[in-house]
C-alpha cells in the first residue's frame, strides 16, 4: 500500500511540475523559443505574491489574482521589448539573452530580498488532507493538481476555440503569411507570453505555500519544466500535464527508494523517455 | 479619376539583387489585370512588395491616392489589399474553416464575402470545413487559399499563380469562380504563367521580363508575336 500512496503523492506532485512547465509549453509551442528564465520568472512572481501579501495582508489565493495581471504585463513588455527583438532565424540569440535575463533576475532578486528563505503562508489549509480509503490525500497538493489540469483545460481551449488561439496556431505555422491576414506576430508573441507568465504566477503560488524559496531555487524549477514539456512532446498541453506527472512520480518513487534519489530518478525518466520516444509521449502531429 | 491602385517607378531588392526595375502598373476599381511572365520576370516580386512583404527600394504605391508602399504587411492588409500567395501557404494546424475565418480576423469589414458567400463559391470547402488545411487536394486547397483572402472583403485582390502545379480540369474550376469574384465589384490583380487563361479573364495584361514590364495592352489588341517577344525578350 506504500507504493499507491507513493504513486498519488507522485501524481500530485507532478501537478506543480505541469504548472512550471505548461507557460513554458505555451511560448515554446508558439514562438519556438525556449525562455531559460522562466524558472526565476516562477520565483519572481513568487517574491510578488509576497509582497501583496505583506503589503495588503492577503491571503496567497487573493494576492495572487493581484499578481496575475501585473505579471502578465511584466511578459507582455518582457516579449515586446527584449525577446521580439532577438527572435529569428538563429535560436542562439533568444538563449544567451533569456540566459542572462535569468541572472539578472536572480541578482536583483537576491539584492532586494536577500539570500534568506522565504515562504507564503496560506494558514490552516496548509495542513489539511482528505482520507481516501488508507490513502491521506493534502489538500493544497490536490488543489495544485486541480489548478494544473484547468490551467492546461483552459490553455487548450484557448488554443482551439477562440480566435486568440487561430491567431496563436497560424502564428507558429507560418509568421510571414500571417502578416497577410493583418496579425503581427510580435503582437501574438506578446499575449502568449504574458499568458504564460499568468500562469507561472499561479505555479508561483503553488511553489511559496508548498515549501521555502528563495532568489536560486529558479534554475532547477527550469529544469522539471524542460523535462516536463519535452516529455509531453513540444507543443502538446496535454503532454505537459502527462510529462510533469511523469517527472512527479519519478520522484515520488525514487524517494521512497532512497531520499538521496528523488531529483536524480525524475532526470532518469526524463532520459528514458527520450531514449524510447525521442519526440516526447505526444508529438504534435506535424512538427 | 485616380486609379485604385497606382505603382509608379517602383524597384525592390532581394539581398544584393535587384529584382524589379521601375514598374509602373495601375489597376483600376473593377477592373482585372493579369501579370504574365516567365519564371524569374518579378511578377512575385511585385506581389510582395505591393503586400508589403518585401519593402519597396523606391517609387510609389498607391491606393487611392494614399502611399502604402512604407507600410508593414498587416497594415497594408487592413487598408484593403489581401493575397492569394504563390504556393497556397494555408496554416497547417487550421481547419478548412478556421483557414478561412482567419482571414477576417483582422479587417472585419461588412461586403459580399462571409463564411456562407465563400462556401457557395466553393461548395466542397463545406463539406471539408472540419479537416485540416493541408489535408485537401492540391485544387481545394487553392479554393481555401482564395476563399482566405476574400473572407477580408478586400478592394483589391491579388492572386499570385493560383494555377500552378494543378491538372487543367481543376484550373478550369478555379478560374470558373473568377467571373463570380469580378461580379462581387472586386478589383484584382492576377499573376499567371498560362498566358491563355490570363487572356480569358483580364481586361488589361502587363507582360513582365527580368524586372520591368515589357508590354501592356487589352487582350484584343495584343497579338501573339508582341506577347511572345515581351514573354521571351527574342523575335518570333
Amino acid at each position: 500500500m506504500i507504493w499507491m500512496d507513493t504513486l498519488v503523492q507522485g501524481i500530485l506532485l507532478g501537478g506543480l511540475y505541469a504548472l512550471f512547465a505548461a507557460g513554458l509549453s505555451l511560448v515554446f509551442g508558439i514562438m519556438r523559443l525556449v525562455n531559460l528564465a522562466h524558472g526565476d520568472l516562477i520565483v519572481l512572481a513568487a517574491y510578488l505574491i509576497l509582497g501583496v501579501m505583506g503589503a495588503l495582508g492577503l491571503h496567497p489565493f487573493v494576492a495572487v489574482l493581484i499578481a496575475a495581471p501585473v505579471m502578465f504585463c511584466v511578459g507582455w513588455l518582457l516579449q515586446t521589448y527584449v525577446l521580439n527583438r532577438v527572435l529569428g532565424e538563429d535560436i542562439l540569440p533568444p538563449l544567451l539573452v533569456t540566459f542572462g535575463l535569468s541572472v539578472v533576475i536572480q541578482n536583483g532578486l537576491l539584492e532586494t530580498y536577500s539570500a534568506n528563505s522565504q515562504k507564503l503562508t496560506a494558514g490552516p489549509i496548509e495542513a489539511q488532507s482528505l482520507q481516501f480509503g488508507p490513502i491521506a490525500v493534502g489538500v493544497m497538493p490536490l488543489l495544485t493538481l486541480a489548478s494544473a489540469v484547468a490551467v492546461i483545460f483552459a490553455l487548450n481551449q484557448l488554443f482551439y476555440r477562440t480566435a486568440l488561439g487561430r491567431a496563436f496556431r497560424a502564428t507558429s505555422d507560418d509568421a510571414t503569411t500571417v502578416q497577410l491576414m493583418g496579425i503581427r506576430p510580435s503582437n501574438v508573441f506578446a499575449m502568449a507570453t504574458g499568458i504564460a507568465m499568468v500562469v507561472a504566477t499561479i505555479a508561483a503560488m503553488y511553489l511559496g505555500t508548498r515549501a521555502n524559496f528563495d532568489p536560486s531555487i529558479g534554475p532547477a524549477r527550469l529544469l522539471y519544466a524542460f523535462e516536463a514539456v519535452i516529455i509531453g512532446g513540444l507543443g502538446s498541453l496535454w503532454g505537459t500535464l502527462a510529462g510533469g506527472i511523469v517527472i512527479g512520480v519519478a520522484q515520488a518513487f525514487g524517494a521512497a527508494i532512497n531520499p538521496e534519489w528523488q531529483i536524480l530518478s525524475g532526470h532518469i525518466a526524463f532520459v528514458l523517455v527520450l531514449l524510447l520516444r525521442p519526440r516526447g509521449l505526444f508529438p504534435r502531429a506535424n512538427d | 479619376m485616380t486609379a485604385l491602385l497606382n505603382i509608379a517607378g517602383l524597384t525592390a531588392n532581394y539581398g544584393d539583387f535587384q529584382a524589379l526595375f521601375g514598374v509602373d502598373l495601375t489597376l483600376n476599381a473593377g477592373e482585372t489585370v493579369a501579370i504574365i511572365g516567365a519564371n524569374g520576370a518579378g511578377k512575385t516580386t511585385l506581389m510582395r512588395a505591393i503586400t508589403g512583404i518585401v519593402r519597396a527600394a523606391s517609387g510609389v504605391i498607391a491606393l487611392e491616392g494614399a502611399p502604402i508602399s512604407k507600410l508593414a504587411a498587416p497594415d497594408v492588409l487592413m487598408a484593403g489589399v489581401a493575397m492569394v500567395p504563390e504556393g497556397r501557404k494555408l496554416f497547417p494546424s487550421l481547419t478548412v474553416e478556421e483557414n478561412l475565418l482567419i482571414g477576417a480576423h483582422a479587417r472585419k469589414v461588412a461586403g459580399p464575402w462571409n463564411l456562407e458567400a465563400i462556401y457557395d463559391l466553393f461548395p466542397i470547402l463545406k463539406e471539408r470545413r472540419l479537416s485540416p488545411g493541408t489535408a485537401l487536394s492540391g485544387g481545394q486547397q487553392q479554393m481555401v487559399a482564395i476563399g482566405r483572402a476574400l473572407m477580408s472583403n478586400p478592394r483589391v485582390l491579388l492572386c499570385d499563380e493560383i494555377s500552378l502545379g494543378l491538372a487543367p480540369v481543376i484550373i478550369r474550376d478555379i478560374y470558373a469562380a473568377v467571373p463570380k469574384i469580378k461580379a462581387s465589384g472586386a478589383s484584382m490583380i492576377v499573376v499567371e504563367q498560362d498566358i491563355g487563361q490570363a487572356l480569358k479573364i483580364a481586361d488589361r495584361v502587363y507582360c513582365m521580363m527580368e524586372g520591368r514590364v515589357t508590354l501592356t495592352g487589352t487582350p484584343a489588341t495584343l497579338s501573339r508575336e508582341a506577347i511572345h517577344d515581351a514573354y521571351f525578350g527574342v523575335s518570333a
